[in-house]
């Protein structure tokens, strides 16, 4: 489980998150959504460390990773893997290697075993017979797919994944949600995404934290979160004509 | 003020680079794959410069001659004493700040704007260290060789400017560079070249590593990367010159 507690993070004078708590399940594919600079991103770098917080802290299942040195840090680094946006695979590097990259790095498998893991984790995302090829020869979903490959080379015990979905068609888009939702259940990860795709939230939403003005407003499940009589939580999922029509 | 905030956070990321290598064997393997990026790379436009630098150095010594009291070996004296000394170790810096150092701060600025940056320290990898380190070192281990070797073909290219051109005689030319040879001088212009490498990979990484915002912004840290390099590569040129060559 990861928790974040008292969360405060400002840049200059401006206050992006405010008192932030929020529990992340194991197990289950937690969302933080909110609209575009509510601060959802900013939230997700002070989780996973890229951005420090001001105040607050952030446990992974009771440590207190806001706190640890470096070296402790590096540990519970080794625990996640993270899908970037853009993908963020390694363009000097092809789908293999990029995939092997934690595993030559933190551990001492044998090629072979290397190699093996490698291809399974691409298996697992559908993506054969393409270990030769270079991030730039690959098209929007299959670099979502090898990022996750990457992401769960190292076995981790937390994946994170900022907006899975952007720039992808929808049924790309269904498609990466559903895998990322399978593999948070076959491995027991506790999965934290950040997106404000209402197909995500509906599909794969175990447990939604949702984001208003640096502030968490809501928290629920993908159920609860369309029979929701909140305002603002209504005006983000409602947000279009034909939405508010059809739930009339 | 500002000066000393980036000598600060450069100092930092120093030392962050030149922590210990996560793995010696990924560590061997880039400092190869940068040795033949950023100086094997290098080696056609350093040889054409140095043939043409020291060609134009022995027309124009020879030019300005005019007296007969000095001898004609003072030609091939001149373009020796010009190319070890000065030209080579710092004019090809310059023009390596301009193309190694473009080329590092790119490709690490681009790497920190498409978060690949991010993914690296998500994992644990100290990322100044994996990026900045093997480029370093290899520019550090490599680029004296390619400035002994720039000196070489300079000296050619002065011999085929003298014997092509009729400046002097093969042989006046040939006992020009061999007069008052001093061979520390050579240690000295080497030395210079291993700390205008580092200067070069250590400022390029630097504005690399610290790109914030797209395209726009890598071309901007590529920019400031070359001017930055070439300025303390031209600081450094008078220091190091001070401390090792004045009496």
């Amino acid at each position: 489980m990861i928790e974040a507690v008292n969360l405060y993070k400002s840049f200059g004078d401006r206050e992006v998150l405010k008192n932030i708590n929020v529990q992340f399940e194991k197990g289950k594919t937690n969302l933080i959504i909110g609209e575009s600079g509510s601060g959802k991103t900013v939230l997700m770098k002070c989780l996973v460390g890229l951005l420090e917080v001001d105040k607050g802290k952030v446990l992974y299942d009771n440590r207190n990773f806001s706190e640890m040195a470096l070296r402790a840090r590096k540990a519970i680094r080794q625990e996640i893997g993270m899908l970037f946006q853009g993908g963020a695979l390694f363009d000097s590097l092809n789908v293999e290697e990029n995939v092997m990259f934690a595993l030559n790095m933190f551990t001492n498998m044998t090629p072979e075993e290397k190699l093996e893991r490698v291809n399974f984790c691409l298996c697992r995302v559908n993506i054969v017979n393409s270990n030769k090829l270079y991030p730039s020869e690959l098209s929007g979903g299959m670099k979502k797919r090898v990022a996750i490959a990457r992401a769960i080379s190292m076995n981790p015990k937390y994946l994170f994944c900022d907006e899975p979905n952007s720039g992808l068609d929808p049924k790309t888009s269904i498609l990466i949600d559903n895998l990322i939702s399978e593999i948070t259940r076959e491995y027991e990860i506790t999965t934290v995404i950040n997106t404000h795709d209402m197909n995500s939230v509906i599909e794969i939403g175990d447990k939604i934290a949702f984001i208003y003005k640096g502030e968490l407003w809501w928290e629920g499940t993908n159920e609860e979160i369309l029979v929701s009589d909140n305002k603002e939580i209504n005006d983000f999922v409602y947000a279009t004509e034909l939405l508010r029509k059809l739930k009339k | 003020m500002h000066v000393f905030y980036h000598i600060g956070k450069y100092g930092l990321l120093m030392v962050r680079t030149f922590a210990r290598p996560q793995k010696w064997n990924a560590f061997r393997k880039q400092v190869f794959i940068e040795m033949d990026a950023l100086c094997l790379g290098s080696l056609g436009i350093i040889a054409i410069i140095s043939v043409f630098m020291g060609a134009v150095l022995v027309i124009q010594t020879a030019y300005n001659i005019d007296s007969p009291w000095i001898p004609l070996y003072t030609i091939g004296f001149t373009a020796r004493q010009s190319l070890v000394l000065e030209f080579c170790p710092t004019m090809i810096s310059l023009i390596l700040a301009g193309k190694v150092g473009s080329r590092i701060s790119s490709e690490i600025g681009t790497m920190r704007v498409t978060e690949q940056i991010d993914a690296l320290e998500i994992m644990g990898v100290n990322s100044a260290n994996y990026l900045i380190l093997p480029k370093v070192t290899a520019c550090v281990l490599i680029n004296p060789f390619l400035i002994a070797l720039s000196m070489f073909l300079g000296l050619i290219g002065g011999w085929l400017a003298a014997v092509v051109g009729h400046v002097t005689t093969s042989h006046i030319y040939i006992l020009g560079i061999q007069s008052f040879f001093v061979p520390y001088e050579i240690f000295y212009a080497l030395i210079k070249t291993a700390f205008f490498a580092f200067i070069i990979t250590s400022v390029s990484g630097y504005h690399g590593y610290f790109t914030h915002g797209g395209a726009l912004e890598v071309g901007r840290s590529s920019t400031l990367a070359v001017v930055y390099s070439s300025i303390l590569i031209i600081l450094a040129n008078l220091v190091l010159t001070q401390l090792l060559l004045a009496a």
